[in-house]
């Protein structure tokens, strides 16, 4: 028989919900209170509910490798994450003082480099594969390279909050935030009423006030902004067109697009029309193919050129992944700190570099506890979890780090934070993380959300969707 | 946002309306074959009866090339689950919801609800319960869908020329659709044009009028038997029977002058020619210079007047680049 009952089941890792001492903690008290009066099956009906709709709405991602358009649903978990609105200030706070430290760096790097003539940090930042000289010197509306950021946080303790990660090239799963909250409203209505739960919809609003906000010189007073996606079989289409129409912006892709003169135009029913800002879904590589690379189909010619000149605007710039690469990550608090004169409030992880000879001895003494990660990866790909690994995947690893050190970092294994989740036997403890949407106009700020990533497998630290990891509906309290 | 909305968009717009009207079409014509299939009749072999729906969806050849023989149980798999018939209707239904994949922001969430629920729903079908006793219920299933989908299109999108680009694709499609029944059909029943007003076979003339759900209207008109004149004149000519070439006519040229822009003068010269012919025109002439004839020309006509809109609008050439060749009328767009 299924259980519903959480606070007898196994704990290893900070809870979200319960103490070490199993007593529901204060933020979850009205949930559990409500959970307890459900039986699982109700439960699970609403589980299967929300499937259907999502099924139905198509919010769905398409699958590399699979059949062609093949498309499958993310996990979705009807059990919320609940941040107190003091936890949610911290978190927020953080994120927001990275971003503007980071849009501060990015501005550096393509400028004068002070960083780099302050010696905190070497000059082989320049020869990173993510610096991209064509941006040398360039200036860009208002300063600002990461328009949207979306920063990776775990939890494991009570104060302790790490990033794990800043995506600062074209971060997804801000559908996931919207769509997860209009299914949690629509499924628990009666929730909503009992929870002074902070709005998030007003998402791409914000959005678009920021896009229109880095429009070049020159643009009129309603600057024409767009969304660039690669196209309806990319994994995150359904993100682009739910994106596009709530703000009601066209949904380009690079065909629908052709450069004349120091301006970009789309191809309309009524002949061109010129753009001003361009949300772009497409990563640096395959934006222009006289820019970068030559084989792609999905950009615009001479695209980059136009923008250069600043007869357009993209967001985010061009070369943001010199900023979120693993290898520079070690440095945001000392970044932090020389751009802003603040102390970081939130924490790195302790990271080891393989390209230096003390951490990389002491990594490979110790792969059986650590996460190795490759400086570029992303997706969950490419990385290995040593705890949950055998001794040949470990020996195998073991190689591939030898073969490349340069190419690799490592971490501790952090104990993820754990929330309550609904799984076949039952409601159970699973790993999750939050990644917070940072947007960047004239200010830097984040909507009180974020999506939260689930590892569906019990004891598993991978959250993310290419990997299995579902979604969970995040609940930052108003008071 | 302006009126200009982006070509692509325009283009994927019109051909799902297209693909969804010859989808309903397609099941409205299997339907009325399989009823009179049902009816007895010792004079008609079963090839007799299928091959005419293989006539009219152009598609004789590619069945000969599938099919050894024109059965009922080979004719209903080609036009309804074939995935070699580029006209079947699983290949519209399929072409109908990637079009509007591909551009699911210019339509309003509930249209792309509706048409993402009817292709998942006829994923989910027994496709072998349809073709042993369910067919009836299944073309049902397509037209109330398509209804559907037209009412929600009615009630929920923004009137702009994206609405416009929606209908005009159902409009050319319905009068490409009615056009070539009405000729086969013809063709078949009528060898002679002398037998035109004299009595019929009056169940083949009813199945025809309730593949075009005109049987109650034509009894309601005519007040009379069902006679091949009539009945001719009632999806020719009435401007008042919503699946008559006129009525299509009527609206093909109306929606044509609200769109914006004065890109589309040629495609408004035609619509307003084939429109003038029929609002003008009088059945016993199209008679006397044969409906096939007429019914041949309009097809030509309504096939230029698809071109020239793919030219002007959907394509959209623009200023600095080679013009792209003209995409042919009836090929399907991914």
């Amino acid at each position: 028989m299924a259980s519903i009952d959480y606070k007898n089941k196994l704990l290893t890792a900070f809870d979200e919900s319960v103490d070490s001492k199993k007593s529901v903690r204060q933020v979850y008290a009205p949930y559990a209170d409500w959970l307890a009066g459900k039986d699982f099956s109700q439960l699970a009906q609403k589980s299967r509910d929300a499937e259907l709709l999502f099924r139905r709405v198509g919010i769905t991602f398409a699958v590399y490798g699979e059949e062609e358009g093949a498309e499958r649903l993310i996990p979705f978990d009807v059990i919320p994450r609940i941040l107190a609105a003091s936890e949610w200030g911290k978190l927020s706070d953080g994120a927001c003082q990275r971003v503007r430290a980071l849009n501060m760096f990015l501005n550096d790097i393509y400028h004068g480099q002070d960083i780099i003539k302050a010696g905190i940090m070497p000059e082989s930042i320049l020869t990173n594969e993510m610096y991209r000289p064509e941006m040398q010197g360039v200036d860009v509306p208002g300063g600002v390279y990461a328009h949207i950021a979306g920063i990776d946080i775990v939890r494991t303790e009570a104060d302790t909050f790490y990033v794990l990660e800043d995506n600062l090239r074209t971060p997804s799963g801000v559908s996931y935030m919207l769509e997860d909250r209009r299914m949690m409203m629509r499924l628990f209505p009666e929730l909503f009423r009992q929870y002074p739960i902070s709005p998030v919809e007003h998402y791409p609003q914000l959005l678009l006030e920021n896009l229109r906000a880095v429009a070049p010189r020159g643009a009129t007073s309603d600057p024409t902004v767009v969304l660039m996606t690669p196209g309806a079989y990319n994994s995150a289409y359904f993100e682009h067109a739910f994106l596009a129409q709530q703000m009601g912006i066209e949904l380009v892709e690079g065909r629908d697009m052709f450069v004349k003169g120091n301006a970009v135009f789309m191809r309309t029913t009524e002949g061109p029309k010129k753009i001003d800002v361009i949300y772009r879904r497409i990563d640096d590589d395959f934006i222009d193919p006289l820019a970068f690379r030559q084989d792609s189909m999905l950009g615009v010619p001479g695209l980059v050129s136009v923008y250069r000149n600043g007869g357009v605007a993209l967001a985010n710039a061009i070369g943001t992944g010199v900023a979120d690469d693993k290898a520079t990550y070690t440095y945001v608090p000392d970044m932090i700190k020389f751009y802003l004169g603040e102390e970081p409030i939130l924490s790195n992880v302790p990271t080891y570099k393989l390209s230096k000879e003390d951490d990389r001895k002491y990594v490979l003494d110790n792969l059986a506890e650590l996460v190795v990660k490759e400086v570029q990866g992303s997706g969950g790909y490419g990385m290995l979890v040593g705890p949950t690994s055998s001794k040949a995947q470990i020996e195998e690893f073991r190689l591939r780090i030898l073969a490349d050190p340069d190419n690799y970092i490592a971490q501790p294994t952090l104990a993820l934070s754990t929330c309550p989740t609904m799984v076949e036997q039952g409601v159970a403890p699973r790993h999750v993380d939050l990644r917070p949407y940072v947007l960047t106009g004239k200010t830097t700020s984040v909507v009180p959300g974020a999506l939260c990533r689930v590892a569906m497998t019990e004891g598993s630290l991978v959250v993310n969707s290419s990997q299995g990891g579902g979604t969970k509906d995040t609940w930052v309290l108003q008071c | 946002m302006g009126a200009a909305m982006l070509s692509r968009t325009a283009d994927h717009l019109y051909w799902m309306a297209r693909y969804i009207e010859r989808a309903e079409n397609m099941a409205r014509m299997l339907d009325v074959t399989y009823r009179m299939s049902l009816v007895q009749n010792a004079a008609q072999s079963e090839a007799a009866l299928w091959v005419p729906l293989l006539h009219i969806s152009d598609t004789v050849e590619d069945f000969h090339k599938a099919y050894d023989e024109v059965t009922a149980h080979n004719v209903i798999y080609y036009i309804a689950m074939d995935s070699r018939n580029l006209s079947s209707i699983y290949n519209c239904l399929r072409a109908a919801r990637e079009n509007a994949h591909a551009v699911r922001v210019a339509m309003s969430s509930e249209m792309w609800e509706n048409i993402n629920s009817l292709w998942l729903e006829f994923q989910q079908m027994d496709k072998k319960l349809i073709l042993d006793s369910g067919l009836s219920e299944f073309c049902d299933w397509v037209k109330s869908r398509s209804h559907l989908f037209r009412g929600v299109t009615y009630g929920t999108m923004l009137r702009d020329d994206g609405f416009r680009f929606t209908r005009l694709g159902g409009f050319i499609e319905r009068a490409d659709d009615m056009a070539r029944l009405l000729d086969v059909k013809y063709h078949l029943l009528l060898p002679s044009a002398s037998d035109v007003g004299g009595a019929v076979d009056y169940y083949e003339w009813s199945a025809l009028l309730r593949s075009a759900s005109a049987y109650e209207a034509y009894l309601k008109v005519y007040r009379d038997a069902v006679m091949p004149l009539r009945v001719a004149e009632l999806l020719v000519l009435r401007h008042d029977m919503p699946r008559s070439l006129h009525a299509c006519m009527d609206e093909l040229t109306t929606i044509l002058d609200q769109l914006t822009g004065d890109a589309g003068r040629e495609c408004k010269r035609l619509a307003g020619e084939m429109h003038s012919s029929l609002h003008y025109g009088r059945i016993e002439d199209i008679f006397r210079g044969g409906l096939h004839e007429f019914l041949e020309a309009f097809l030509r006509q309504n096939n230029r007047l698809g071109v020239e809109i793919q030219r002007t609008y959907l394509n959209a050439p623009i200023i600095n680049e080679p013009e792209k060749p003209n995409v042919g009328e009836l090929q399907s767009q991914g």
